[in-house]
């Protein structure tokens, strides 16, 4: 039992942070949506200004907010430690409690439903998400943009594949891998590299059985069905941070959920199992930086001769570590790595699938788009999965996590 | 835990400045910072010294008298030649930069004499091209031409303050609003003016409202992409000098600055940690060796050989005074000297006055390095720079763009220096 049992006092200390604002309008000048739309005020109004307006129970003033897409660059760059995105992500879900949450967005908001159906009939969904007509149809009957970057189903599950794995005899430290919904059933051969270069150095992988992290449903405002899948998923991995074990993960949105996110937006810091677990969890690169910086990495990278541009996700910005893949990739020889300036590519998750938001999206990540065109890579490389799809879809040229990067420079592939 | 050369802490012009400086050299630089720097909200002229007390004309030869007399001021650490070296870098970045052509005009020998937004003399030292032409030294008759959709720029009363000081000036506004948009601020505005249609539909509605001897000023929003072409078109399209004013936030030629600062330090290798607060140091005796960081609920630490602290001063958190009257250096726990005593006078009730508390900061010593109440240097390798530095004026000067890049550049100055000689050294043992 802590003293702040039943009380949410980082939730208290996110509103609190309201009354730093000085009203700069700094998070005005970086907001990605703002910047292109009319429909969205922007941080400062939406986030802080609107917030003193906001009581429990009365509907929220200002209905724009659910153009907000949660990327949480507005937190990032306030100079005053206001936590705007995650007041307007509170302040989002409960607009969405009074107005009643979309079929859409109850959908998008279920990757592994949708996964767990898919999956075995992957021919046919695949059929289905590639066919204009019923694209069509789920546009007028559903909402989602007949254009939108939907994931193709593997037609096999990630947790499939490591069930029957054999680790090398010769492992040393342990390391729990979560891999979330988007490897499982959509990108399953990014988790068996990840497997397979973490292996390569020398670690022993565990695969825990595990589900959705609920971030889809947080960004949809489904708070109470979030808190379920977080529980759940804290239960299935605490075992292992109990016993020291550190949990990697290749998902930058989903570890961003385990490490505060459930914390601080979601209120759960009574749950006894995030609180360990929140403290265990490493991005896949943060973690192989560490062991390179600790000498554990295996430095005997093949050349890869070929140029990549990399994009750090907004999620994956909000870890505040840096660009770790940045330094990774420079470890690879001959490979030549064009970073890209622009902050988001505008999918932020669901957002960009919407109807009403697609072509918002697609505006926001113009800038992305534009420089990896000009660059004309070989292949996009970008930490998070729908922001791969995003600039797949956007660019044509084919998105990869770094791990595919380094597996094949590691001789893996 | 990570290692690198040197980590800036803070993102303004002083730790940008810094962070590129060492970055272009070679030094694998790392800047973490709470949010971003004043550069968003301060004009985007470099004034180097603007009144000491009286209107300064010729800030180098001023800023000799200053030193001469403030020994403990700021300035008089980097000296005139300093400030001028600083500069000189400035310009070059910033013309070779990722907003290049566009470019600063000015030096440090003369001030030139700018209209703020309420129309009032301002003397800076160092501009952006687009401003230049705004000098009131120059008697030019002025139509100043505001949109009606921008409500922080009002160009009656600038033009109107403008009359009252001798200056002829007149003000006249456009109904012209960026396409979809009700409400609008300054940056709005400058998106809009990177479109080329936008330029030629403002051309259009004001080429006829000029007098014929008139030059021409807009809000400081003439282009955020492409600032130069956006100036430089309007110059030929309306055939006269057209100028900026700043605005009040987001300030655009500060936004300029800042992109293309970033841009040039990434450009160079350095990495950037927003959202990152330095909370403390370990260190061993008076050498620092790592930086303790709060990430989101996380406490980090990260290794450096060298720490350059440009955390703003009071107005960016660099500084705090609680409550209890209790002043605090935030990121390593510094002394911060100058603090008016408890009960004491800290503020006067006239804006340009002195201020007690203005000059409270931290205390360094030649190398820029922090000193405790008795003048003891407290660490070997931490340097100070930009409004955390205790000593200066910067409102009541007019100098704090001008202390915070010379500041910043001669900190990496000195790192440069310490390491090249330390190689050099390890270079000799070695051999
Ligand atoms: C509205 C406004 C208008 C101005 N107009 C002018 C003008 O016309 N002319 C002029 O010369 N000057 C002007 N100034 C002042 C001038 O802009 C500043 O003095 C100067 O820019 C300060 O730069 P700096 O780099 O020293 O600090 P800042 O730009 O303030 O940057 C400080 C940085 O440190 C970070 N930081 C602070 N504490 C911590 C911590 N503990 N851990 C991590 N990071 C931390 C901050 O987040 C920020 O990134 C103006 C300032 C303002 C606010
Ligand atoms: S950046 Fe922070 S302090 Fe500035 S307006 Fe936005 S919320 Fe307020
Ligand atoms: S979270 Fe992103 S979209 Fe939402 S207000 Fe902040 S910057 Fe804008």
């Amino acid at each position: 039992m802590t003293a702040h049992d039943g009380h949410d006092v980082l939730g208290d200390l996110m509103r609190a942070s309201l009354d730093h604002c000085v009203k700069c309008t700094i998070c005005e000048t970086f907001c990605p949506v703002s910047n292109v739309t009319p429909l969205f005020p922007g941080p400062k109004y939406a986030g802080p200004q609107a917030e003193r307006f906001r009581i429990d129970d009365e509907p929220s003033p200002d209905a724009s907010l659910d153009y907000c897409s949660g990327c949480g660059i507005c937190t990032q760059v306030c100079p005053q430690g206001v936590h705007i995105a995650e007041i307007n992500t509170r302040a989002r879900a409960q607009l969405k409690a009074t107005q009643g949450v979309r079929l859409r967005d109850r959908i998008l908001a279920r990757p592994t439903l949708a996964g767990r159906l898919g999956t075995p009939v992957a021919p046919i969904a695949n059929w289905s998400l590639g066919n204009r007509l019923l694209r069509l149809a789920a546009e007028k009957t559903l909402g989602i943009h007949h254009r939108a970057p939907m994931p193709r189903f593997a037609g096999r599950t990630f947790q499939r594949w490591a069930r029957r794995h054999s680790a090398p005899a010769a492992a040393g430290r342990r390391v729990a891998f979560f891999h979330g919904c988007g490897t499982n059933y959509y990108e399953p051969r990014l988790g068996e590299m990840t497997v397979g270069l973490l292996e390569h150095n020398g670690l022993a992988v565990e695969v825990p059985k595990q589900d959705c992290c609920g971030l889809p449903l947080q960004s949809n405002g489904l708070f109470d069905d979030a808190r379920g899948y977080v529980h759940r998923l804290a239960a299935r991995l605490a075992p292992y941070a109990r016993e020291g074990v550190d949990i990697v993960a290749t998902s930058t949105s989903c570890s961003l959920m385990l490490k505060r996110e459930a914390l601080e937006i979601l209120g759960m810091s009574d749950d006894p199992d995030l609180q360990v677990v929140s403290e265990r969890v490493f991005d896949i690169c943060e973690y192989l930086l560490a062991m390179r910086e600790r000498g554990e990495l295996k430095l005997d990278f093949q050349p890869l001769p070929e140029t990549v541009t990399y994009h750090a996700p907004c999620q994956q910005q909000g870890h505040g570590i840096g660009k770790p893949a940045l330094d990774l990739l420079a470890l690879i020889p001959e490979l030549r790595t064009i970073e890209t300036g622009a902050s988001c590519c505008g999918v932020a998750g669901t957002y960009g699938l919407k109807r009403e938001k697609y072509d918002i999206a697609m505006k926001v990540g113009d800038g992305l788009f534009a420089e990896i065109a000009a660059a004309a890579p070989d292949r996009a490389v970008c930490d998070s999965e729908t922001c791969r799809w995003q600039i797949e879809h956007a660019t044509g040229v084919r998105a990869v996590h770094p791990v595919e990067v380094l597996h094949r420079a590691s001789g893996l592939a | 835990m990570s290692h690198h050369d040197v980590v800036v802490v803070g993102t303004g012009l002083a730790g940008l400045t810094a962070a590129v400086r060492l970055a272009e050299d070679g030094a694998r630089v790392l800047v973490l910072a709470k949010g971003v720097g004043a550069t968003h909200l301060s004009a985007g002229t470099i004034d180097v010294l603007g009144y000491a007390p009286e209107r300064v004309d010729r800030p180098a030869e001023a800023l000799g008298a200053l030193v001469d007399a403030r020994p403990g001021h700021p300035y008089a650490l980097v000296g005139a030649g300093g400030v001028a070296a600083a500069v000189d870098w400035f310009k070059a970045r910033i013309a070779a930069g990722p907003l290049a052509p566009y470019a600063y005009a000015g030096g440090v020998e003369e001030n030139l004499l700018l209209p703020t937004a309420v129309g009032v003399a301002r003397p800076s030292a160092v501009v952006p091209e687009t401003m230049a032409g705004g000098d009131l030294r120059r008697d030019a008759a002025i139509c100043i031409v505001g949109f009606r959709a921008l409500k922080d720029f009002h160009p009656a009363l600038a033009a109107d303050m403008l009359t009252r000081a001798g200056v002829r000036a007149r003000g006249v506004e456009l109904d012209l609003v960026p396409e979809g948009r009700v409400d609008v601020n300054a940056l709005g505005f400058a998106r809009a003016f990177d479109a080329p249609a936008f330029r030629a539909e403002v051309k259009a509605q004001v080429v006829a409202q000029l007098g014929v001897e008139e030059r021409a000023a807009f809000p400081a929003v003439l282009g955020i992409a492409d600032p130069h072409g956006a100036w430089t078109e309007l110059e030929h399209g309306l055939g006269r000098a057209v100028f900026e004013i700043p605005t009040l936030p987001p300030s655009v030629p500060g936004m300029r600055v800042h992109k293309s600062l970033h841009e040039t330090l990434r450009r160079a290798g350095g990495r950037v940690i927003l959202n990152a607060v330095v909370t403390g140091a370990e260190h061993r005796g008076g050498h620092v060796s790592a930086l303790r960081i709060r990430v989101g609920l996380r406490e980090e630490r990260r290794g450096a050989d060298w720490v350059v602290l440009a955390t703003g001063g009071l107005a960016s958190g660099g500084i705090e005074l609680d409550s209890r009257w209790k002043a605090r250096e935030t990121a390593l726990g510094l002394p911060v000297t100058g603090v008016p005593e408890p009960g004491a006078e800290r503020f006067r009730p006239g804006y340009f006055e002195d201020h007690p508390m203005a000059r409270a900061g931290v205390a360094v010593d030649h190398g820029l390095r922090p000193v405790d109440g008795g003048g003891e240097r407290l660490y070997e390798n931490v340097l100070v720079a930009g409004a955390t530095l205790a000593g200066a004026e910067p409102w009541r000067e007019k100098c704090g763009d001008g202390l915070s890049l010379s500041t910043g550049y001669r900190a990496a100055e000195l790192v440069l220096a310490a390491s090249t000689a330390a190689g050099a050294a390890a270079g000799v043992a070695g051999s």
